[in-house]
């Protein structure tokens, strides 16, 4: 991690959008996410210059174009890079701007911005962008001077990958990017201010060492940090030396196996009664790599409430944060892992809990009804994960469907799952899977959405046709708001105010408007038909499979209740 | 509890609303805010006065600030030996007869008069925060046409006397 680089750029006569230009490709960058306008002229002139050097993707949407890159930057492991317009350009990009930032998703955005001459006296499409993303940033800049630019898109990748991940904004007013510089830049830069630890106090590890010798019922939380970190391997490792139970959070599906002996599933609101028993029994949690987020924790009293917490997390301020530490560890997850597997794994007296947690999966799995006549969502998901080998990237919005993605589509590597976690955003799951796509050609991308995300960004169906990319767009179609109803239905005694989407357009005719086949499915005996030669198809597709309208997530934590205290467990 | 808290920044345009956004964000409730320059070029300092609810509001605090790219160092100065001094000025209703009066109230803070007019005279004050309100008290009854204060600036003492217990955040415990 050096936070410190110098190199001298020998520049022709060139202007500042070459400037940028050039720092992309020294950054590694063949892929760019964007969208022109009167802003970024120079900059699109300069990429139009730059020829062959970047893959551009030109979405319908700048929503689009950044939920994409944070597609790519799930998969690939490699930042996303987006390129907007000032004012309108900008500022549609703000929901994946902070989208990126509640998931630790390295996005570096360029914004073009109004000439300086002119900022701050309401220009056309002019719009304060490091006003309105400040708190969504990780770090944002603005570029003053020309010869700052290689630098500012040298640190602006360096914070974005390191550390944390989190999304960078590099706002560039347009009179910083038409200018012609001639002399010499210097582009070293010196971050002192930001400094992320990576590797573990040994002190802090020792002490976790010793309570995991002491414990007699320990259970491992795996987060989206473990995936951040590349470390699924070296968890792996530990949790098998010492014979660990090991819940995942959402975002940390895929982290560690699903289908493992020791997996005991997703934790919080929407997971295993597995999981969330062993965090109310546990005696030691071993957190690593999630931020205790309220929708793991439920009720913060009943969470984990006989346990001596550990907490490796890469973010100094996430410990503590929600949930009082015992052994805080702030490092780079993998590198904590690795120090905890140097002990020798003496053999531990919590046996007995190991068969509680494997009686728990036995005794309450999770469950639902399947119907004669009509699908039943979860049965849906449990066929996509078997006709795909469950070997697919998934991807998905918000709401019900995700939640039946991530209960039944069992994850067995890491970057499989791209989900939108923290911010929860309607729109997500398919401009996402097209990233997705992008960053690995190869994969089966299915972008499993709702009737209602799916309608916020489905104009990028037309992406999708130009790229011929072989993304199947699965839509959970309940005619409604699915998760909006189902907390109408038990908390609000079943007033629907808004939820339910009477009026849909035809989607087997909207996608084929574009090109893209569309298949309706009704019926399982259809959907056993349809599903796997579409799914197995080297084409994109648009699967309307219509589900039952009442069916609801469960198991469930209700707001306010604690982890023992799950409703919908079936006994 | 109130907590003073001082962050070594870059001075870069934004990076004011960056920190007191980031405080606003997460509702921590600002008294007062100080910020200008250090002796090091490029280099500024802020001086907060917090009121926080407990250790942890404050572990948060400084971890949340200093997570921030353009600030270099936050300290939490409140139980360590320090200088701290507020200036404010007070502008106070008066007239020849109790001029002299005022004069003598102001007399033991050391306070000067800065301006008089006609109907009123402007006294300057500088010192900890609890001696400009403890004035300002005295002031109030003779009637107080405009008040400005800076809030608080400070910083440790030259030569640190131990004092007992300093409060560490430190997550190396």
């Amino acid at each position: 991690m050096k936070a410190e680089a110098t190199q001298k750029m020998k520049t022709a006569p060139r202007t500042g959008a070459d400037l940028l230009v050039d720092s992309l490709i020294d950054q590694g960058v063949d892929t760019l996410f964007g969208y022109p306008g009167g802003a970024v002229l120079p900059i699109y002139d300069a990429i139009y210059r730059a020829g062959e050097s970047f893959d551009h993707i030109l979405p319908r949407h700048e929503q689009g174009a950044i939920h994409a890159a944070e597609g790519y930057a799930r998969v690939s492991g490699r930042p996303g890079v987006v390129i907007g317009t000032s004012g309108p350009g900008a500022t549609n990009l703000i929901t994946g701007i902070a989208d990126a930032m509640m998931d630790s998703l390295p996005v570096v955005i360029f914004t073009g911005q109004v000439a300086k001459g002119v900022i701050g006296t309401d220009a056309f499409q002019e719009s304060d962008v490091m006003g309105i993303t400040t708190p969504i940033t990780k770090h944002n800049y603005q570029v003053q001077r020309i010869e700052d630019l290689p630098r500012v898109v040298k640190e602006a990748f360096h914070i974005a990958t390191t550390g944390r991940p989190g999304p960078v904004v590099v706002d560039i007013p347009k009179d910083i990017s038409s200018t012609v510089h001639e002399s010499e830049v210097d582009s070293s830069f010196h971050l002192p201010g930001y400094q992320p630890t990576v590797n573990p106090n040994p002190l802090q590890i020792r002490k976790l060492h010793e309570a995991l010798l002491q414990a007699k019922k320990p259970v491992v939380l795996a987060g989206a940090g473990v995936i951040h970190a590349k470390g699924s391997q070296e968890l792996k490792q530990f949790v098998q030396n010492y014979e660990l139970p090991v819940a995942t959070t959402l975002l940390g599906l895929g982290s560690f196996p699903g289908s493992d002996r020791l997996s005991i599933g997703m934790a919080g609101m929407h997971g295993t009664y597995t999981a969330n028993m062993a965090l109310y029994e546990s005696d030691l949690l071993i957190n690593i790599g999630a931020r205790f987020d309220d929708r793991l924790t439920g009720n913060l009293q009943h969470f984990a409430p006989k346990a001596k917490v550990a907490h490796v997390d890469i973010d100094p301020a996430e410990i503590g944060k929600n949930v009082l530490t015992d052994i805080p560890i702030v490092s780079d997850a993998k590198a904590a892992l690795e120090a905890l597997n140097q002990f020798a794994s003496d053999q531990l007296d919590h046996r007995e809990w190991l068969e509680t947690t494997q009686k728990n999966k036995g005794e309450f799995p999770l469950w639902h009804v399947d119907y004669e006549t009509d699908i039943s969502p979860q049965w849906l998901m449990k066929k996509v994960h078997e006709y795909t080998n469950g070997d697919s990237i998934v991807t998905t919005d918000v709401g019900q469907h995700q939640m039946w993605a991530a209960q039944y589509y069992s994850f067995h590597q890491p970057n499989r799952w791209v989900t939108s976690g923290g911010l929860g955003t309607m729109g997500f799951g398919f401009p996402s899977a097209i990233g997705a796509q992008i960053a690995d050609p190869e994969a089966k991308v299915i972008a499993i959405v709702g009737d209602g995300g799916f309608q916020m960004t489905m104009q990028e169906l037309s992406l999708l046709q130009e790229r011929k990319l072989p993304v199947k767009v699965v839509i959970v179609n309940n005619q409604a708001l699915g998760m909006v109803r189902q907390w109408q239905e038990s908390f609000y005694d079943k007033r629907y105010s808004h939820s339910l989407i009477e009026t849909q357009p035809d989607f087997v005719k909207l996608a084929e408007s574009y090109q893209i086949p569309g298949y309706r499915i009704d019926s399982p005996k259809q959907l056993e038909e349809v599903l796997p030669s579409v799914l197995n198809d080297p084409h994109p597709a648009v699967i309307d499979c219509r589900v039952m309208q009442e069916e609801n997530v469960y198991p469930m934590i209700a707001p306010g209740k604690g982890l023992h205290e799950m409703i919908g467990v079936k006994r | 509890m109130k907590r003073i808290v001082t962050a070594i920044v870059h001075n870069r345009s934004g990076v004011l609303n960056r920190v007191t956004g980031l405080l606003a964000k997460r509702q921590f409730n600002i008294e007062s805010i100080s910020v200008g320059r250090t002796e090091t070029e490029g280099v500024s300092k802020m001086t907060f006065v917090v009121d926080v609810e407990d250790e942890r509001k404050l572990e948060q605090l400084t971890k949340q600030l200093n997570k921030q790219v353009d600030v270099l160092k936050v300290s939490d100065i409140s139980e360590k030996a320090i200088v701290a001094r507020e200036l404010a000025m007070v502008k106070v209703i008066s007239n020849p007869q109790i001029r002299s009066e005022i004069q003598s109230i102001i007399e033991p803070f050391r306070a000067t008069v800065i301006d008089v007019s006609r109907e009123s005279m402007t006294i300057q004050v500088t010192g900890n925060s609890d001696k400009v309100d403890a004035l300002i008290d005295l002031l109030r009854p003779y009637g107080i046409k405009e008040l400005a204060r800076t809030g608080l600036t400070a910083f440790t003492r030259g030569h640190q006397k131990q004092v007992a217990e300093i409060k560490s955040y430190s997550l190396l415990k």
